[in-house]
């Protein structure tokens, strides 16, 4: 490798300005994959800070018991906002959208996904969808109070401004439709010669099986949240048993979307650890089939299991059986992953940076997510613990402490090929640790609380309470600290760190290959691969 | 490829409003079924009819019945999705 190559800074070399268009029109309207993805990124990243602010206030709120700094419709509504804007404005499209459209293209050996200017319509769609959400918020009955769940009857009857804020995540659903489509395309027909599906990364591998459920899941969700319009405006009666209806038949709509959608978070991320942990432990991934079989394992079988979402809401005891049992199903291709990943770590020569304390937080912190998620799958145990401060617990393991921690990792791992710099690794390292020690603390409390049996989405509590919601609400403190020490030193470093060569982690994949910053085209001729990705000898990395 | 291979294929009128009379009838025969309760066999004539329904408007008035092989099969990949999550409700709504 030559490290001596000229680097730039950024705005001042590869994609950034090799075409001569810069301004806002020429980002805004851009068709190239790198600059939508940032685009993606920059935009999901807003959402999120603004979630991470509601989600401190609702901390805030709990510390201690009663009317602390906010009342109980305050506390609803910005718990469903926390939980909207997470979830369909951060984390479902954050993969994709940001790190999917920066990095698979090139990892394919490609110039640009399939279609780009779809690819950029998405990314309108994206903001108009959020651009509707927000203004849900400030007009109407004000923002709503549902939980990010939408359960009927309160949703349709709720004279918050529920119907807009619906309509919104609707139109974000369209965008993911779009994405999905665009990258399956991608990976079948844009592979470079020699880039056999053996070969493909394996985060092109998490980011194919994720478009699919994208493609096929996403309509269900457009359906259920026109329907609550429908209800909310005509009256139809589908969810009212007084005229015939079934509420419970919502809830299978929203979940039979929704269950597959924590795999649309949480597949792109154990796609990067996939690529981080065999660069950082200078090792051929163990297991490659069996992790990229996984990947559709996962996506197939967890698309079969949304009934264990409704264990205590009078469904049939036969489905609880049948969806406990396939609950069970999906923990044994997560595990493969997990074990896989372990033996890759076994004897490799690893180096504790930061992408790779990320890539093992995640093993751990996702484990502990996924085991107590058997414990909400298995029909006995989640009876006592349904709708408690466990459940949130549980999810915040996987989406945050596995799915973001997931995106964090992308960012220190990825990022600085983008911009050209790189980040101070030892105030990575302290956000790392404090981020981890405030996640365990915030919580794992919270599972302990919703054992103790203190529900979810309540404002106030017993006092025998107190005590451990004072310990959780001091964690996210420190969980925030890390954050935001985190961003400041990854973005200063982005913007006036280190320049970097091509290749600094020595990774075999190939966006290593192609100069730093990458050229508007990507690869000046056409790449031939020979070998696999994760085949550090015949890439020629020591 | 096959799907290159959508030429144009003209149905007749002919064809199009005997289809569209099918379908009115088996409206018909949907109503018919609703007002007659006879248990849960009415969740299944219902969605025998509507399944028959959906296919005669896919294959003729969306002319899959003229695509090629491909087009066919992701069609069907697609609907086989459908059929599972539905037929998944099916263990809570049958017997509850
Ligand atoms: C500093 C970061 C965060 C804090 C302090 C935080 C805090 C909270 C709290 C206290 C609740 C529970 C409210 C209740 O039920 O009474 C909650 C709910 C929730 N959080 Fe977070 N959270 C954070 C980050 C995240 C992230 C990263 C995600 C997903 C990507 C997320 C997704 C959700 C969802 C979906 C809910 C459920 C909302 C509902 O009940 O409708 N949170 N969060
Ligand atoms: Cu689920």
């Amino acid at each position: 490798m030559n490290s001596a190559e000229k680097v730039h800074p950024p705005g001042n070399g590869g994609f950034w300005n090799d075409t001569g268009k810069t301004g806002i029109t020429a980002w805004i309207f851009s068709t190239d994959h790198k600059r939508i993805g940032l685009l993606y990124f920059y935009s999901v990243l807003t959402f999120f800070l603004i979630a991470v602010v509601l989600g401190v206030l609702l901390r805030i709120e709990l510390m201690a018991p009663g009317r602390t700094i906010m009342g109980p419709q305050t506390y609803n509504a910005v718990f469903t906002v926390h939980g909207v804007l997470m979830v369909f404005l951060f984390i479902i499209p954050g993969f994709q959208g940001s790190f999917g459209n920066l990095v698979m293209p090139i990892q394919i050996g490609a110039r640009d996904v399939a279609f780009p200017r779809l690819n950029l319509f998405s990314w309108w769609l994206y903001m108009a969808g959020a651009a509707v959400i927000i203004t849900s918020l400030f007009t109407g009955g004000g923002p709503p109070d549902t939980g990010w769940t939408f359960y009927v009857p309160f949703s349709e009857r709720t004279g918050t401004n529920v119907s807009l804020a619906v309509f919104g995540v609707f139109i974000v659903g369209f965008s993911s439709i779009i994405t999905g489509l665009n990258f399956v395309t991608t990976i079948h027909r844009l592979r470079a010669e020699g880039m056999t599906w053996g070969k493909l990364p394996l985060f092109v591998w998490s980011l194919y099986a994720t478009a699919w459920v994208q493609i096929l899941a996403t309509p269900i969700l457009g359906i259920t949240l026109a329907l609550i319009i429908a209800e909310r405006f005509l009256g139809t009666g589908l969810f009212d048993p007084a005229r015939g209806g079934d509420p419970l038949m919502y809830q299978h709509l929203f979940w039979i979307y929704s269950h597959p959608a924590v795999y649309i978070m949480i597949l792109p991320g154990m796609g990067v650890i996939s690529e981080i942990i065999p660069a950082f432990a200078r090792k051929p991934i163990f297991g490659y089939k069996m992790i990229a079989f996984s990947s559709i394992a996962i996506a197939a079988a967890g698309s079969l299991v949304w009934g264990h979402h409704m264990f205590t809401s009078g469904m049939s005891d036969t489905a609880i059986l049948v969806f406990s049992f396939l609950t069970f199903v999906v923990a044994i291709p997560s595990a493969i992953k997990v074990f896989n990943w372990v033996s890759t770590l076994y004897r490799g020569s690893i180096s504790l940076e930061a992408p790779m304390l990320f890539a093992l937080a995640f093993i751990l912190l996702f484990s502990i997510g996924g085991l107590t998620g058997l414990i909400l799958g298995a029909a006995a145990t989640d009876i006592h613990v349904h709708d408690t401060q466990f459940v949130v617990g549980h999810f915040h393991y996987v989406i945050f402490g596995g799915a973001v921690f997931a995106f964090f990792g992308a960012m220190h791992y990825w990022l600085p090929k983008f911009y050209g710099r790189r980040y101070a690794e030892k105030p990575a390292v302290v956000a790392w640790v404090l981020m981890f020690v405030g996640f365990n603390i915030t919580y794992f409390t919270m599972m302990v609380l919703g054992m103790k049996g203190m529900p979810r989405r309540y404002y106030d509590y017993l006092p025998e309470f107190a005590p451990l919601n004072l310990v959780s609400t001091i964690g996210s403190w420190i969980l925030v600290s890390g954050l935001i020490l985190m961003l400041v030193n990854l973005f200063r470093g982005l913007f006036k760190g280190e320049p970097i060569d091509r290749n600094p982690w020595g990774a075999a994949t190939l966006e290593w290959t192609i100069p730093t910053p990458p050229p508007t085209e990507n690869f000046e001729e056409e790449p031939v691969v020979t070998h696999g990705p994760y085949d550090f000898k015949k890439a020629g990395i020591t | 490829m096959t799907t290159g291979t959508s030429e144009q294929h003209i149905v007749s009128y002919g064809k199009l409003t005997a289809i569209w009379l099918a379908l009115l009838a088996l409206t018909a025969l949907t109503v018919w079924v609703a007002r007659h309760n006879v248990g849960i066999g009415h969740v299944w004539g219902s969605l025998a009819i509507a399944v028959i329904k959906g296919g005669l408007v896919i294959a003729f008035f969306m002319h899959m019945k003229y695509e090629g092989r491909l087009l066919r099969w992701l069609l069907f990949f697609a609907l086989s999705v459908l059929a599972i999550f539905i037929g998944l409700t099916f263990f809570d709504v049958l017997y509850r």
